[in-house]
This record gives C-alpha cells, structure tokens and sequence, in this order.
C-alpha cells in the first residue's frame, strides 16, 4: 500500500492527500464497473464502425461499377438512346437541382413556421398537429406522388417540375417540423427567459435567441430532408415525369413541363439490357451522393460560422 | 450594454430588414410596431400549423375517396384475406400487414441499436480523444495545423453517417439485390440447417426475403436516428454530466443514469421518425422483400408489405384496382396512427414511472 | 454572415429567375416548335427512345419525349389527357376507350417475343413440349428430370434437382401476355390461374421487373422463368426451344416471330391477340405492342404526330431488330399508315 507517510515535512500546509491510499487510484479491469466501461466503450465503437461498413460498401459499388464514368460528359450530355455509346445526365442534374430546390424552398418555411408554433404552445391544436405531423411521416412516397398528381398535374393539365416538388415537400415536411420542433425545445429555457425578461417580444426572442441556438438542429432535419427527398424515384414518376431534354427551350427555362431528375434516371436506366446505360445509371447515383454531401457541407459551414459568431 | 449571447450580432438570420434590432432594441419595451409584428408572426405560425392540419386531412380524405368503392365491395374480409387474385377478385392483405409490422419493428430494432450507439459514439467525443491521444503521443498536439484536426475527424464521422441518408432507395435495392443477398446467403444456409428447428430460422433463403430487406431497410433509417440522438445527446447540459463523473459514476453509468433519460426525448422523436419512414418505404423493399403473400416468422422466407404492394401494382393498375390500392393505402394510414398511438402512450407511462 | 446572406439571396434569385421564365403551357414558346409527350409501356420503351432520338436529330421544329410508366400508367395518361400519346402492350379495353372524349387511336408500333429462360449450366439446348411449360409454372412439374422433359430432350443430361420457377413481382404487360398464351394452350392454367396483368402464380418467387427476373435466372443455378427477348438477347440468358401449335419446336429470333404475327389477320381496329399462333415455324409467344393517340389534335401537333407515325413505321421498323424487337409485316405497316391518316386537326 502507497501510502504518504503522515509526518512528512511539508512546510506548515496540510498535505490534502494524506492518508490516501494511491494504489487504489489505478484503474483496473478486474473492478466489474470499469472492465463494464471497458466493455461497452468497445461494443459502441464496433457497432458505429459495423454503421459505417454498409456505406463504404455501397459508395465502392458504385464507384465500381459507375466510377469510370465520372467525367465533364455526363454534365454537359444528354442521356443517350438504347446501343448508343456515351452520353451523359446533365439534364437530370439540372431537374434535381430545381425540383429539390424548390421542394426545399415549399417545406422549410412551412415546416419552420409550424415548428416555431409547436415549440411554444401545449394547447390541443398544438397536439392535435403534432399528432397529423406524425401520420404523415408514415405515408408511402408513392402516394405523395398520387397525391401531387390529383392535385396539381390533372389541375394543370401535364406534368411538370412543379409538381414533383410539391410530391417532395410533402415527404420532406414532417421531418422538418419534428426536427425543428425537437430543436427549439432543447434549448435551454434560462435563455428564452433573459430575452423576455429584457423585453423582448416572443417573436425577437424567436428569431434572435431560439432560431439562432437551434440552428445546427434544424438544418439536421433539413438536411435528412434534403437527402431523403433528392432519392426518392415513386413520387416523380407521377408528377415530373421524366425528360430527355434539357430544362430550357429557346433560351427560356419552363417548369411547368416533364423535368429530367437523376432518381428516375436510375431507375430508368438500372433496369435496363444495355451496359451503356447501367454504368449511368451507377455514375448518376454516384453523382447524387456526392451532392447531397456538397450540400450537407455547405449547410454545416453556414451554421458552424452562425454559432461561432 | 455588451451582449453575451451569439443571438444580436446577425440580427437574426439576416432578416433584419423584417425585424430590424439592433443590440440595444430588444433590451426595450416594445414599440407598438413591435408588438405588431410580434402579433402577426404569431397568427402565421399559428395559421401554418392549421394549414399543416389540413394538408394531412386532405391527403387522407383524397385517399379515402378513393377507397370507397372498394371498401364497400370487400369489406372487411380485405383485412384478413391472405390471397391476391385479381381474376378471381379475391384480394386480401393480411400478409402485406404482418410483412409491414414485422419488416419495420425488426429494422427499427436493428436500426436503434446501430444509431443510439453510433449517436452516443459521436456526442461522447470518443474518435477526437483518439485522435488527440495519438496526435499528443506524436507529440504533435500543440502544432497549429494538427489543432483542430480531432475536431475535424469527428465532423468528418458525423457527415459520413449523415451520408447513408443521400443514397436513393433505389440504389438500396439494388445494392441489397447484387451485394447482401449473395453476401448473406452462405451464413443463412447454414444456419437453416443447422437451426432449422428455430422458427426464425425454418425456410431456406431463396433471394429476396425478410432479412435482406430488414437489414438494408435498417441502414436506412440509420442516419435519421443517428443524427436526432447525437443533437439530443449533445444538448444535454455540460453540468448534469460533470456532476454524475463527481459523483463517481464511470463514463457508462452516467450515460445510462444520466445522459441518456435526459436526452430520451429527442431519442425516442428520432425513433417515430424511423419508424415513418420504415413503415412507408416503398422502392428499396419493393425489390427486397420478395412480394410473397406468406405469413412466417422466418427471416429467410419473402414476405410482402403493403408500401411495396403499391409500388408494384399502382403503374398498371385500372380504375377499380386503384381503389383497392387506395384501401390499402388507408390501412397503412392507420397503421401508423396505431403505432404513434402506441408509441406515445409507452412515453406516457415512461414518463410516470421516472416520476419527473 | 455576409457570405450566408449572399448564399440565400443567389439560391433564391436563382429559383425566381426560372420560375418567372416558365409559361404555363406544356408545349413549346415559340411559333415553330412542338412537343409531343408520350407515357407508357416499358417493353417497348428503349426502341420507343431511339426511334424519338433519331427523328427528333432530323427535324428542327419538333421535340418527342417518352418516359415509361407502365401499360396502365400510359392508359390512364391518355384518359387524363396529361400525355399526347400513350402506350400500352396490352391495348385498350373497350371501357377504357370509351371513357376517352374525342376517341382514340391505337397503332401497332412494334412486336416482340417473350422467352422461357433457364439457368441449366450443362443444358446448351432445352426443348420444352406445349404440355410441359404451363405445368412447370402450375408447380405440377417438380423436377428438372422429369419423365415428361426428358422425352423430350433425348440424349441431354438433365439434373435431378428442383425446379426454381421465377416470375415477375410487380404487374405488367409481359406477364399479360405469357399468361394469355398459357391459358390458351393449357385449360388447366386457365382454369386455375387465367389472364392477368398480375397472375396469381401458385409457385415462383417473385422479382421486380424483366431486370429483376433476368438477374434471379442468371444467379440461381436450377431456375426457369419469363423474360423478354431482348433482355436475353442482351445478357446471353439461354431460353427453351417451344412446342407450337404445329407441333414443331421453335426457338425466339426475328423469323419465328414474324411467321407468328403474319398467322393473325389484323382486323379494322388494329387489335389483335395471337395466343396460339398457326404455322410450322412461328414462334409461340409473340405480341404486339401499341401507341394510343387521340383522334384529334391542334393543327401544328397533328401534323407533328402524321410524321412521327410515319417515321415510326418506315425508317423505324429498321432499328427493330437490333434492339431485339420484330419488325412489323408489311400489311400491317399499311394499316397503321392508314390508320394515322385519319388522326386530324381539330
């Protein structure tokens, strides 16, 4: 046993470590608590390294099997015909960026506004919509595309981006409104009180106190939206269809007609006898990965530079 | 009168021209312009939830429209009829209910498991401590450039397991059909013949089937429960944490006693979040399942789920079968109104029994 | 903060900027251009898609576009008037076109065989007799060396193993078809499952899509399943010789195919099932599959549409085979021309 002697000379200061025993101070596996410890802190880092094995699994598939053609043809082609060589996606990257876009641009407020009421109030409504927010993060995303079809395309007379976006933004929604409502309650009550107690408004102390704080909560949920909705194939073969041109004729860009998006390209293509568009269809879903995480990205930079300020 | 909070600066997300503040204005009462808006905003926050009210009413109304010629013509015999026969005009889903429930309970199981662990991973700081541990036993820890490089690798972990929520479901199905199933198929054999008594274990692995689907099912939701426990898990206060370490509680028991029934809320939305999208995901199962209408417990047999069942008929079907989808749509509705109820109800009785 | 705010306000100027340029109508914004949208079967889907590439290299003034959305997804375009042409494998019914104002016109475009492929690695040819297929996917035939197959197959060494039928999980217009031929050279497949889009196949395990099938049948040693001849063709899937009507074994290619359309008299309304095909060298399971048009458009589309169906049916008939479809016989190319003749402008 190392223990301090008690008589040591330690100049007229009580010695705060006098009488302890420091061989206990070791840590040893053979406690039950920490081998415990021990145990679970390896059991959490190979079920996180197990969550990421499917991952790398899937980006070498398709970089396997779609990585050869990366290159500036798929952006600037158009998808080519059966038994033709080469071609590219880039019209179906255009679609994606606007149907996802402006998907985004429906949902985000909508969702944000709904969860700012939400964060605030315990009434019945505030329960009752809860309540439908979580119904509706159970319908199947085909249906959103049957919904967005009865009501705008057979409304407009055709398909176009307009309504896939709609399609999307229902999909995208609950997450939004969960995430963002989750979000504005975890923070911390003592700073919504000091914004009230120096007089703020509710409002300002939303926008100037709670938004800024949930913040990086928020764009989490975006962000899922974001991702989910950009791979989502049912719902646009509905509404936005499909087109093998690009989004503008005659200099003019239309929305309001089919729009080419990568998720129903690759389920065109994937399925089909010709090696010329299933490596395509392995490039383009190689490309929507890598947008999703440039996205992702330029999310996280806009809200880290909003916390360090 | 110098402001600590991060909130001024910006003026709120630059929509100071709408709600101009400076530092100072918040810290007055409310001009009467103030006191306008803030009403204002109020009604459309609150008008937006209705509207977000309405949007699901109308959606279920629409589908229940639908569904009525094909509810009055089979009744409730659709629920528990286990035969889809378009000729004879049976059509039953029974077994689409069972695969749904089975397939989505057990991916939401696997599914937990994986994202609370990869979450508690994450907010624990346990790849930065590794990374600093070896930067400092390179003794490298003070260089300017390897400073933030712990914080940087923890980011990188935590876009990585965002990620799996970028890939299509398409690209899912396609990646279960050319890489799991094959993978799996020699470890289900086996186990079928030498367990096949088990009844989880009783058929044989013929391709598409239950555990092909529940495990890429399961990675799918992955990243939603990741990502919400890792922001309820970090949003726990720094104190409740160092208050259980002065207690004595080791790193684990204060993530069990402490950390984690704090953050249980968020948790548990990231879970109905999961399970949504378990119970509605449509493409990726539509090529995984097997779309059999049998109802077995075993992992290896197909099985069927109502998402699924849309996917595969509604491009084809005629105007009567789309009813008939559209009632199926509606049980799925239901089924998930059961399951939140469910699910809140457990919370419920959660709650009561921590006492807070 | 700056560069956050300049972010938004480019994302959302971006958004603005397309949005004010688009115009409500689906068709082109300038005097002389038109587009025509088509929705429909997938069978036919990638020809429909080089042919619409070829004609469209040639002419300045017209834009064609096809998407696949399934049979019944293309009828029911047509019926909601939100496409300007449809296709269908399996036709119209009459209460389908009824319920189209203005009427329609369905055109022929196109045929192709469906094939039984099989996943034997030591059978190089397999003949198959009319008894023994639809018993094979009645489940009544188990094995692969059954008394019934082996007759027919002198001298090929069949393996004693189960048989692994595949068949299609989502509903089509390939399965349409192959259950119409099964139902009428087999009473008791008719009996006991019939015609449908989506048959209730009593054994099988399912997969989605011709794709689907193919990728079972080329990893599952001991399968046989129904796929379409092109994506056979395509992956080098081997597929059974059939007994016909005849009495002759003959396998899918251009030839049997078209002997097996030329059996069939076309009658006025160019639709036509030829489940059980006469002639010593037809092919047993062929189909054609059809464009819907409405009988009327506005001037510039029915004029767009006239050459496009000609396109179609001269130039486009070459392409057919390369892709693995069969180009239609001469009769009927002159009916479906005439036939567009009387699509006018309104």
């Amino acid at each position: 046993m190392a223990t301090i002697p008690m008589k040591e000379n330690t100049g007229g200061v009580p010695n705060p470590f006098a009488g302890v025993d420091f061989g206990q101070l070791e840590r040893s596996l053979r406690r039950p608590r920490t081998f415990m410890d021990f145990t679970l802190n390896f059991v959490t880092t190979l079920l996180t390294l197990l969550a990421l094995v499917p991952l790398f699994s899937v980006v070498l598939m398709l970089l396997w099997r779609g990585g050869q053609r990366l290159g500036l043809a798929i952006f600037t082609s158009l998808p080519p015909a059966p038994l033709e060589q080469g071609g590219g996606f880039g019209n179906a990257i255009v679609g994606t960026l606007v149907i996802v876009g402006l998907a985004t641009l429906f949902s985000v407020p909508f969702g944000l506004l709904t969860a700012i009421y939400l964060a605030q109030s315990r009434t019945k409504v505030a329960e009752g919509v809860r309540f439908c927010t979580k119904v509706l993060t159970g319908l199947p995303s085909i249906l959103a595309g049957v919904f967005a079809y009865g009501v705008i395309v057979l409304v407009t007379g055709g398909f176009s981006a307009l309504a896939g976006a709609v399609a999307l933004s229902v999909l995208m929604l609950p997450t939004i409104i969960l995430t963002a409502e989750d979000a504005i309650r975890m923070v911390p009550s003592r700073m919504k009180e000091a914004a009230i107690g120096m007089g703020a408004t509710q409002t300002q102390t939303v926008w100037m106190v709670l938004l800024p704080t949930a913040m990086p909560g928020i764009l989490t949920g975006v962000m899922l939206a974001v991702a989910r909705a950009a791979g989502e194939t049912a719902p646009l073969i509905f509404t936005a269809l499909f087109s093998n041109y690009w989004l503008w004729e005659h200099g003019k860009a239309n929305l309001m007609q089919p729009t080419a998006s990568l998720a129903v390209l690759i389920y065109n293509f994937a399925g089909m006898p010709f090696k010329n568009q299933v490596e395509l269809a392995w490039a383009a879903a190689l490309v929507l990965v890598l947008m999703v995480l440039t996205a992702n990205l330029i999310g996280q930079s806009l809200s880290s530079k909003q916390v360090q300020q | 009168m110098h402001s600590s909070g991060s909130a001024a600066p910006h003026a709120g997300l630059g929509l100071g021209l709408v709600f101009p503040a400076r530092k100072d204005e918040i810290t007055q009462a409310p001009t009467p312009r103030q006191r306008f808006l803030d009403a204002a905003f109020r009604k459309t926050c609150y008008a937006f939830a209705w509207l977000t009210v309405l949007l699901v009413a109308f959606i279920v109304i629409r589908i229940l429209i639908a569904a009525v010629p094909a509810m009055r013509s089979l009744g409730a015999g659709f629920l528990t009829g286990r035969v889809w026969d378009a000729n004879a005009g049976n059509y039953g889903i029974l077994a689409e209910i069972w695969g749904t429930l089975y397939t989505s309970i057990l991916a939401l199981i696997l599914g937990s498991l994986f994202g609370v662990a990869a979450a508690i991973f994450l907010s624990e700081g346990f790849l930065s401590s590794a990374v600093f541990g070896l930067l400092k036993k390179l003794d490298m820890h003070l260089n300017p450039i390897a400073k933030s490089l712990p914080d940087q690798v923890e980011r990188l972990l935590k876009e990585l397991i965002e990620l799996l929520a970028a890939i299509p479901s398409v690209v899912y199905g396609l990646w279960g059909i050319f890489v799991v199933i094959p993978l799996i198929r020699p470890y289900c054999d086996w186990l079928h013949s030498k367990l096949g008594w088990v009844p989880f274990f009783s058929t044989d692995l013929s391709g598409p089937g239950v555990l092909p689907a529940v495990m890429v099912l399961s990675i799918m939701v992955l990243p939603t429960i990741t990502a919400i426990s890792r922001d309820a898990l970090v949003a726990v206060p720094p104190k409740l944490r160092m208050a259980a370490y002065g207690l004595g509680a080791t790193r684990w028991e204060s993530i069990f006693a402490v950390i984690l029934p704090t953050a249980s809320r968020g948790i548990f939305g990231g879970i109905v979040l999961a399970f949504g999208r378990a119970l509605g995901e449509t493409m990726a199962l539509a090529m995984l399942v097997g779309n059999s209408n049998q109802i077995k417990l075993s992992l290896f047999s197909p099985a069927n789920t109502l998402a699924a069942l849309l996917a595969n008929n509604f491009p084809e079907a005629g105007p009567r079968e789309v009813g008939i989808l559209m009632y199926a749509a509606l049980v799925l509705l239901a089924i998930t109104l059961a399951v939140n109820i469910v699910g809140a109800f457990i919370l419920q009785r959660a709650s009561l029994l921590h006492a807070e | 903060m700056k560069n956050r705010h300049i972010l938004i306000c480019g994302f959302a100027l971006l958004i603005a900027t397309v949005a004010c340029n688009s115009n409500q109508a689906s068709g082109g914004n300038e005097a002389n251009s038109v587009k025509l949208q088509g929705a429909g079967a997938s069978f036919p889907a990638p020809l429909y898609t080089k042919w619409f590439k070829s004609f469209v290299g040639t002419r300045k003034d017209v834009l064609v576009d096809y998407q696949s959305v399934g049979s019944g997804a293309g009828v029911k375009g047509v019926i909601d008037k939100t496409v300007d042409f449809g296709a269908s494998d399996a036709a119209m019914s009459d209460e389908e076109i009824s319920r189209v104002p203005g009427g329609v016109q369905l055109i022929p475009m196109t045929a192709g065989s469906i094939v039984v492929a099989y996943n034997l690695p030591d059978v190089k040819d397999l003949k198959l007799p009319r008894k023994v297929y639809p018993a094979v996917f009645l489940g009544k035939i188990k094995k692969w060396n059954d008394p019934e197959i082996a007759k027919a197959n002198p001298g090929v060494k069949l393996p004693d193993q189960p048989i692994n039928v595949v068949v299609r999980a989502d509903s089509s217009g390939t399965s349409f078809v192959f259950s119409k031929h099964l139902s009428a050279i087999s009473p008791d497949f008719d009996k006991a499952v019939g015609v449908n889009k989506m048959p209730n196949w009593p054994v099988g395990t399912k997969s989605k899509g011709n794709e689907g099938v193919t990728a079972s049948l080329m990893t599952t040693p001991g399968s046989i399943g129904y796929i379409e001849y092109g994506y056979a063709k395509s992956q080098n899937v081997p597929f059974a010789q059939l007994e016909n009507k005849a009495g002759k074994y003959v396998a899918a290619d251009t030839a049997s195919g078209q002997a097996a359309l030329a059996s069939a008299e076309m009658p006025a309304n160019l639709i036509v099932w030829n489940s059980d095909p006469e002639g010593d060298s037809a092919y047993p399971i062929v189909t054609y599959t059809w464009q819907i048009f409405y009988k009327n458009y506005d001037a510039k589309k029915a004029a767009a549409i006239q050459e496009l169906i000609k396109y179609e049916l001269n130039d486009g008939q070459k392409e057919s085979e390369s892709l693995g479809y069969i180009p239609l016989p001469q009769n009927v190319v002159a009916k479906g021309l005439s036939a567009a003749s009387g699509i006018t402008a309104q």
